[in-house]
């Protein structure tokens, strides 16, 4: 989505009573506008009352704030110790050349972007994965397809 | 005459990521197909994740369980009279008498798998809540000498003993005092903290109620990390149950999510972001304890620390510590991963070895090949061959051999693993994780990883491994946190044990 400066304003108001407020503001930013434009720094600077400095390195500090879109779906694979163990690497060069894409890519039509994960707490049911909003326990890739399938239509 | 036939499926992630959810429909279908009345409750998980999804039913033998029941078996399963235990391919008895589960003493994880856990009346019926009115009635000084007694020690790596952090909060000066529950779990091999705060979320919160009840906290938060989607879900509403029954009444607890960042599990590094600011670690002193969050006395203690607090006093501070090994005192919550035939959770005293849990209870590889290594305690643990599995589970025999305790995780690799290329990941993961605040850290990680790139390139391999020897050396001495300090513990455990993968010919 677009960013939209009064919905932003909304999303921040409703949380910038919290004590520490700019992570939680930051998610529910992100949540909304699927990730974090320059106007996202701005604009939560000036209503924090912190320098875009600081704004700007705190989005860059954390793994899960993007600062560009990304596709419809997102597949995250674990590529942690105990998935490695039971193959993760090899389902993740498989699921690169499957889509397309490498990591923190996007497929050409838009729909998924791949995204490693370090730990889903799936480690007993390896290799894990994340697909949209469905986990994904003993994954190879006709399951994650056929998960991909079920978010993308 | 009819009657309405319990069920019970987990919604514990382990479970759902294995098909539980479309299991629960294809159950309720078969069920109005049939014209049987059946609920289903969604519990948390036994444990026994290589059986997932394990359904068990109410007969009046007790429960039976049938597992790993896939949405196919449904059918078959009715028509074996399943409901009234009947016997089938998937039935296993009562899952309290599988070995898996006999084996274990179970304190923290007492109800989990059991109970509904959004359920007052099951929390209720299985003693929660009485802890938290024992500790009112007896005061904070007795509470606190409780804890202090049994022996816990913080189940999130330190193994600092919880009840000496509590007093120092306790007598620190302030007008504020806070309580945080680090649920950030980035261990991978971990999911102890996720399986309880999904399967028995009252425990924690009575657990943290207690904790503030006894230090004077009227504020409590829980960091959680993002990747736990599940328990965020469960812990929301869990909180706002605690809230309208009373457990909150002396100290409110609020719900933090974390944004990936696994250096962000360190405790003060934790306060930082709890703070709105970059993850990165303040140097000690002063300890959280006495200037922790918004420069308050903090007690900062591991999901399973707090959640075991409630059965301690219970059950008995004595009877806990009388439980253990050397200084470790009380239960494990152990968690078995990897590439391993029966996975899952289990709690067991200190002292079992790793033996007996990867071959003996844990039934060696999921791949039938031989166990080549094991990585005990997390990303900074290190990995031990089969000649270190007689190591009893113990935070100083562990440390004794080069190795760490963490928070429990075992994954286990089978002999086609390459450990040249785990020390090459251990190296990359500090890299990618580190908060940057020291130089050993944030350049001499890198560095490591260019050194075994050379190694596995075969350039100059034996002036590289003592330059990666030297590099680890540094890491150790220069690194503010364990995470740099720690990491040489996978690297150099890889070189020590397993030589061979580093001189390829
Ligand atoms: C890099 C790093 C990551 C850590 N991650 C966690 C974590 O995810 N969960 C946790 O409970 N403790 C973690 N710790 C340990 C905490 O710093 C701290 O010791 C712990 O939260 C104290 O609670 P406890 O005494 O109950 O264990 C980590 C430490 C380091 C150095
Ligand atoms: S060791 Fe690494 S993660 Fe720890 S404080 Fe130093 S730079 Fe940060
Ligand atoms: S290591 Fe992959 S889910 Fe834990």
């Amino acid at each position: 989505m677009a960013w939209d400066v009064r919905k932003a304003a909304e999303i921040i108001e409703a949380h910038r009573h919290l004590d520490g407020p700019a992570l939680p503001v930051l998610r529910a930013l992100q949540d909304a506008f699927g990730y974090l434009p320059e106007e996202a720094t701005t604009q939560v600077a000036e209503a924090l009352n912190i320098s875009r400095a600081e704004v700007h390195g705190v989005i860059s500090f954390y793994h899960d704030f993007r600062r560009a879109p990304v596709g419809r779906t997102s597949l995250k694979l674990c590529r942690a110790e105990a998935c490695q163990a039971m193959g993760a690497d090899e389902l993740a060069s498989e699921a690169c050349a499957q889509l397309g894409t490498s990591w923190h890519g996007t497929t050409a039509d838009g729909r998924v972007t791949l995204e490693p994960v370090f730990c889903l707490g799936l480690c007993s049911v390896a290799p894990a994965a994340l697909v949209g909003d469905e986990l994904v326990g003993r994954a190879n890739w006709p399951r994650l397809a056929a998960a991909l399938e079920k978010c993308g239509r | 005459m009819s009657r309405t036939h319990r069920i019970f499926v987990p919604a514990d992630s382990a479970a759902l990521a294995l098909g539980a959810d479309a299991l629960v429909t294809a159950i309720a279908a078969e069920a109005s197909r049939r014209q049987v009345a059946v609920q289903i409750v969604r519990t948390g998980s036994r444990g026994m994740h290589w059986l997932e999804p394990l359904v068990e039913v109410q007969t009046d033998e007790g429960r039976i369980g049938y597992g790993p029941v896939s949405a196919e078996d449904v059918a078959s399963l009715f028509e074996a009279g399943w409901l009234e235990g009947g016997a089938h391919a998937r039935r296993i008895g009562a899952p309290e008498l599988q070995p898996f589960m006999a084996r274990q003493t179970r304190w923290t994880f007492e109800r989990c798998g059991i109970i509904d856990p959004l359920s007052w009346d099951d929390f209720v019926a299985h003693g929660g809540g009485q802890a938290l009115a024992q500790a009112r009635l007896q005061g904070a000084e007795a509470t606190l000498a409780a804890i202090i007694e049994s022996g816990l020690r913080g189940r999130g790596g330190a193994g600092f003993p919880a009840g000496i952090k509590w007093r120092t909060v306790r007598e620190t000066q302030a007008n504020i005092r806070y309580v945080v529950c680090n649920a950030d779990e980035g261990d991978a091999g971990t999911f102890a903290d996720r399986m309880l705060m999904e399967g028995d979320p009252l425990a924690l919160i009575e657990g943290m109620a207690i904790c503030g009840f006894v230090v004077g906290a009227r504020k409590g938060f829980i960091y959680i990390r993002s990747e736990y989607p599940r328990a965020i879900q469960v812990l929301e509403q869990a909180l706002e149950l605690a809230r309208t029954r009373g457990l909150l009444a002396e100290c409110d607890i609020e719900l933090r999510i974390g944004a990936g960042s696994y250096v962000c599990g360190e405790e003060t590094a934790l306060l930082e972001s709890l703070e709105g600011k970059r993850g990165q670690v303040r140097a000690k002193p002063p300890l959280p304890a006495h200037a922790g969050l918004f420069g308050k006395p903090t007690v900062v203690n591991n999901v399973l620390t707090l959640a075991t607090v409630p059965s301690i006093l219970l059950r008995g501070a004595a009877a806990y510590a009388a439980l253990g090994h050397g200084r470790s005192r009380g239960t494990m919550p152990i968690q078995l991963a990897g590439n391993i035939r029966h996975g899952g959770l289990f709690e067991a005293a200190f002292g079992i070895s790793l033996a007996e849990l990867v071959d003996d209870i844990g039934g060696g590889t999921a791949s039938g090949r031989p166990v080549r290594a094991v990585q005990v305690g997390g990303p900074l643990g290190a990995y031990f061959p089969r000649a270190l599995f007689d190591t009893p589970l113990d935070y100083e025999a562990f440390t004794a051999r080069d190795g760490l305790v963490g928070h429990g995780g075992i994954v286990v690799f089978d002999e086609t693993v390459d450990m040249l290329r785990q020390a090459r990941f251990a190296m990359e993961f500090c890299a990618a994780e580190s908060c940057g605040k020291c130089t050993p850290c944030r350049v001499g990680s890198v560095r490591g990883m260019e050194v075994v790139d050379k190694i596995i390139a075969g350039r100059d391999v034996d002036s590289n491994l003592a330059l990666l020897e030297d590099l680890c050396h540094t890491l150790r001495l220069g690194s503010l946190c364990a995470l740099g300090g720690f990491v040489p513990f996978p690297v150099l455990s890889a070189l020590r044990h397993f030589p061979q993968d580093f001189h390829r010919p």
